[in-house]
């Protein structure tokens, strides 16, 4: 299990050095192999009032004058032991894990994905426990009751519910409960260890909106993994014994159907963290997706970086979490 | 009548959702709103007057700003809001219409005074300044700030960069972080702590305006972080921050060593100020609308989807569609066949059906129609139409004549450029090219990212050149209302760059240069303002720019908002030095 542990720990580490590269690759070298000069780039971050002796001041303080394998180079570094900036009278440390400065702000790239990933998670975390809550339950109660009213009505809630974007659910339960009739003040991100209740309140909305979206395709997924277990023959053993209906149910049925669901439930919770852009925008939740899209906006190439790294390190971590949880679910699966 | 107003809501986001244009508003039940406001009461006059210290103002943004530090922004909106904790040499009138657009002086106890030939100016500081820690401001600070923000772009590089431009030796001092001689830039000199003298280059009668911008404002060297200093600006003003959250929004509170007796022009009614960053625009317009907030800090009016809900209806008193000093344009290049051409320059001048353009990027809630370049709002600005036409409609006639003038009796083809992100400019693009296709001008229309269009398109000549982008879209507002603080980034052959240009007709013209340098070198004011408007004439009849637009703003004030006016000094937004609130 401890070797096990390493070993995938050691994965993600070179899947991130993988991502980080791919990334530095598609925002440094690509723009250069399209004909882009470093004076060009360098102009992008020099403000309305560029001349020839600031793009040379900026190109020079942000490294662009510098091949691009020692550019990547010094990221790295960065990274692992931290690196000095002047941006000012006085040079400044940025600490390991350095992600770099701000090309336009000038600003810590670290301090500022450690002050929105909370969000973020907040966002990810309570969207999570009620999509998976419902959508498990409807997806079960339809599969238990096929063709009945309630799977079909069940499943007709889930089509509208995968068929609808964040950013008109999202839109319309803010001009509803925000609006129209005001049950909340204003929906914005209140930390969790400030006040756990006011946190919940008022990250409500987003969840539903979100969890909206993901419980009906869990619906979905629970309604059929429960269809094709409930049909096997150990069921039908299970029942021949006289257990109980819920306990054949339970932990016959939906044990087996849930190993899928906790596959993409890994998958989706990972990749929530990092990209729930819309429903951030919707809301104007000040989380990392929402960051992305205004760094990608900026071309601030760092904080790009720090993002993505950021997101891929969320999809990775989710995934080891599920490959370690399987063992507890499903007893045919065995570290070695 | 919850149930209708629920039905009502679902429908008009329906609406929005499937891009359908929502007509009417919704319920028209409900109060004056915008207090004792008129439309477009706050454009001549100020609504809501209040002497009623104390409450908060809240604002709330959809972007983020360049820099809320004084000496490192060019956002029209943060030198406005700025003056609020840094206060400059001199200011614009916190007053309303005409009024507003006076130079008064700020930190500076009278305006400049000038020497004959305006090359040498001298300000002397008020008695009893103070920084929110209690130490005494000082000329030293004043000139500290503007080194540090004209001269160290490796650290501060968005703001303007007049002073280097202007002042003798400003091209070879290396700024305050590299040469750290106690002198620093000779030019500006500090003969006593209330004084600084600034020798220039060149006459320069503009330069009380130039005071006003927030780089003036003191920055004391012992607190100067660098591109940091943003996380802990030292208040001149008379608030200071209780917060600041990069890039998500700041608290202001009062700054208790602020003295009104040495600020002749702030009432600094409210007790707290907060802004917040980053906020969904369409949030902004319904936080307005149903007074959750006090303003909408960028000031560049209502969105697209609000505007039917405030154009009429209740709302409607509300609204104040003002100027934001700024011009749509059509730059021809001319460097770009067959624009190098004056004829096939006119051919466009003539054609052009500027009120179809108009239409399409959203008709008069947008601007009107332009027909100089500088806008109505900006001193110096003269009513002229060299290519009057009924209506605005164009004339094909004139325009073919030109055309066969310039050799190309069938028409030609060219490229037009506009910004992918910005709806309204494209809308025009594509209107443009409607338009001229009716007198055989064949448009194909190139689309960049606003983020690079100066930085690596548009604002390249060799770039422009190597593609033929003969037609660029493009607006402008002044950095400072006079016919200069417009004129001189986009018309004076100086402002050809090898990139980053803003002078996009590549228009060099050697008497217009020296009407520029001639004009700001005058200090007799009258004639000096006469001139901008006998310049933007002459670039008229050189037909390298076509306006098309003076933009307008469709502000809304929300009801609890005091003391609101437009202030025509700051792009026709509301002056935040004056808005307080009821709540």
């Amino acid at each position: 299990m401890a070797a096990y542990i390493i070993r995938r720990v050691f994965g993600a580490v070179l899947l991130l050095l993988v991502v980080s590269a791919v990334t530095f690759a598609i925002f440094f070298l690509v723009p250069r192999l399209g004909g882009q000069t470093a004076d060009q780039l360098a102009t992008q971050y020099v403000g309305k009032d560029a001349n020839p002796e600031s793009i040379a001041a900026v190109k020079q303080n942000l490294g662009l004058d510098q091949p691009i394998a020692v550019q990547y180079w010094d990221y790295i570094k960065g990274l692992v032991v931290g690196a000095e900036y002047k941006f000012g009278p006085d040079a400044t440390r940025c600490e390991a894990p350095c992600f770099g400065y701000s090309f336009k702000s000038h600003v810590e790239v670290w301090p500022q994905l450690t002050e929105r990933i909370p969000v973020s998670f907040s966002l990810a975390v309570g969207a999570a426990v009620i999509w998976v809550i419902s959508g498990v339950t409807i997806g079960v109660i339809s599969a238990l009751r096929k063709g009945r009213p309630v799977d079909r009505i069940s499943m007709f809630i889930a089509l509208a519910g995968v068929s609808l974007p964040i950013f008109f659910t999202g839109q319309v339960l803010n001009a509803l409960f925000v609006y129209e009739v005001p049950i909340w003040d204003s929906i914005e991100y209140v930390p969790f260890t400030e006040n756990p209740a006011d946190w919940a309140w008022h990250l409500l909305l987003p969840w539903i909106s979100l969890a909206f979206l993901f419980s009906a395709l869990y619906a979905r997924l629970t309604r059929a993994g429960m269809l094709e277990t409930m049909g096997e023959d150990y069921i039908r053993t299970a029942r021949a014994k006289g257990l109980k209906e819920t306990t054949v149910v339970t932990k016959h049925g939906l044990r087996a159907a849930l190993t899928p669901i906790v596959t993409i439930f890994g998958m989706d919770f990972g990749t929530l963290v990092g990209t729930a852009v819309l429903t951030e925008t919707v809301f104007s939740l000040q989380g990392i997706g929402a960051y992305a899209v205004q760094s990608i906006k900026d071309n601030d190439l760092p904080i790009v970086m720090g993002v993505t790294l950021v997101a891929a390190f969320f999809i990775v971590f989710c995934n080891l979490i599920v490959d370690l949880v399987y063992a507890a679910i499903d007893p045919r699966v065995r570290y070695s | 009548m919850k149930t209708r107003r629920v039905t009502a809501a679902i429908a008009s986001v329906l609406a929005l959702s499937l891009g359908a244009a929502a007509c009417g508003g919704g319920d028209d039940n409900g109060g004056n709103g915008g207090g004792s406001g008129k439309k477009d009461a706050a454009l001549t006059s100020i609504v809501n007057p209040s002497s009623k210290k104390g409450g908060t103002v809240t604002y709330e943004h959809s972007d983020v700003p360049d820099s809320l530090d004084p000496g490192n922004t060019y956002y029209g909106w943060v030198q406005n809001f700025s003056r609020l904790y840094a206060r400059a040499l001199t200011t614009f009138k916190p007053a309303a219409g005409k009024e507003g657009l006076e130079v008064v002086p700020d930190l500076a106890e009278s305006l400049g005074t000038p020497s004959d030939d305006a090359k040498t100016w001298t300000y002397k500081l008020r008695k009893g300044l103070k920084y929110q820690d209690g130490t005494p401001i000082t000329s030293k600070d004043v000139k500290y700030a503007i080194l540090r923000s004209n001269f160290a772009p490796e650290a501060l590089s968005n703001g303007p960069t007049y002073f280097k431009a202007y002042l003798e030796g400003g091209d070879k001092y290396k700024g305050p972080y590299k040469d750290k001689s106690a002198d620093g830039l000779k030019s500006i000199e500090t003969p006593d702590d209330n004084t600084i003298v600034f020798k220039l280059k060149q006459p320069f009668a503009d330069f009380d305006y130039l005071a006003t911008f927030s780089q003036t404002a003191p920055v004391p060297q012992s607190k100067d972080t660098g591109a940091k200093y943003v996380q802990n600006i030292v208040s001149s003003g008379p608030y200071q921050f209780q917060s600041y959250e990069e890039g998500r929004g700041a608290t202001l509170v009062r700054n208790k060593n602020w003295d009104p007796k040495t600020d002749p022009i702030r009432k600094a009614l409210p007790d707290k100020i907060s802004v917040k960053f980053k906020v969904n625009p369409v949030t902004v317009d319904n936080d307005l609308l149903s007074d959750k907030i006090t303003g909408d800090l960028a000031g560049t009016g209502v969105q697209p989807q609000t505007q039917p809900k405030v154009l009429q209806g209740k709302y409607a008193s509300q609204t104040d569609s003002s100027y934001a000093g700024a011009t749509q344009y059509i730059a021809l290049n001319v460097n770009v066949a067959p624009f190098d051409n004056i004829h096939c320059r006119k051919a466009v001048q003539w054609g052009l059906d500027k009120q179809s353009v108009l239409d399409a990027m959203g008709g008069s809630p947008k601007g009107d129609v332009a027909t100089t370049l500088l806008p109505p709002s900006v001193n110096g600005y003269t009513k002229f139409d060299t290519y009057a036409t009924e209506g605005h409609k164009g004339n094909v006639a004139k325009a073919k004549e030109e055309l066969k003038a310039c050799g190309k009796p069938n028409g030609f083809n060219t490229i037009l450029t506009a910004r992918s992100d910005r709806p309204a400019e494209v809308a025009q693009a594509t209107a443009v090219q409607a338009s001229l296709k009716k007198i055989g001008i064949n448009i194909e229309i190139k689309q960049f990212p606003s983020g690079k269009y100066f930085s690596n398109f548009a604002g390249v000549p060799s770039y422009v050149h190597e593609h033929k982008l003969g037609m660029l879209s493009m607006a402008w507002g002044a950095d400072w209302p006079t016919g200069f603080g417009f004129l001189d980034q986009v018309v004076n052959g100086s402002a050809i760059k090898p990139s980053g240009g803003t002078n996009l007709s590549e228009l060099n013209d050697p008497a217009i240069n020296k009407a520029l340098k001639d004009a700001i070198g005058n200090t007799d004011d009258a004639a000096r303002t006469k001139a901008w408007g006998d310049i933007d004439k002459m670039v008229l009849d050189n037909a390298s720019v076509v306006p098309v637009v003076y933009r307008k703003n469709l502000l809304l004030r929300s009801e609890s908002a005091a003391n609101v006016t437009v202030t025509q000094a700051y792009l026709g937004m509301y002056d935040y030095v004056l808005m307080s609130s009821t709540k």
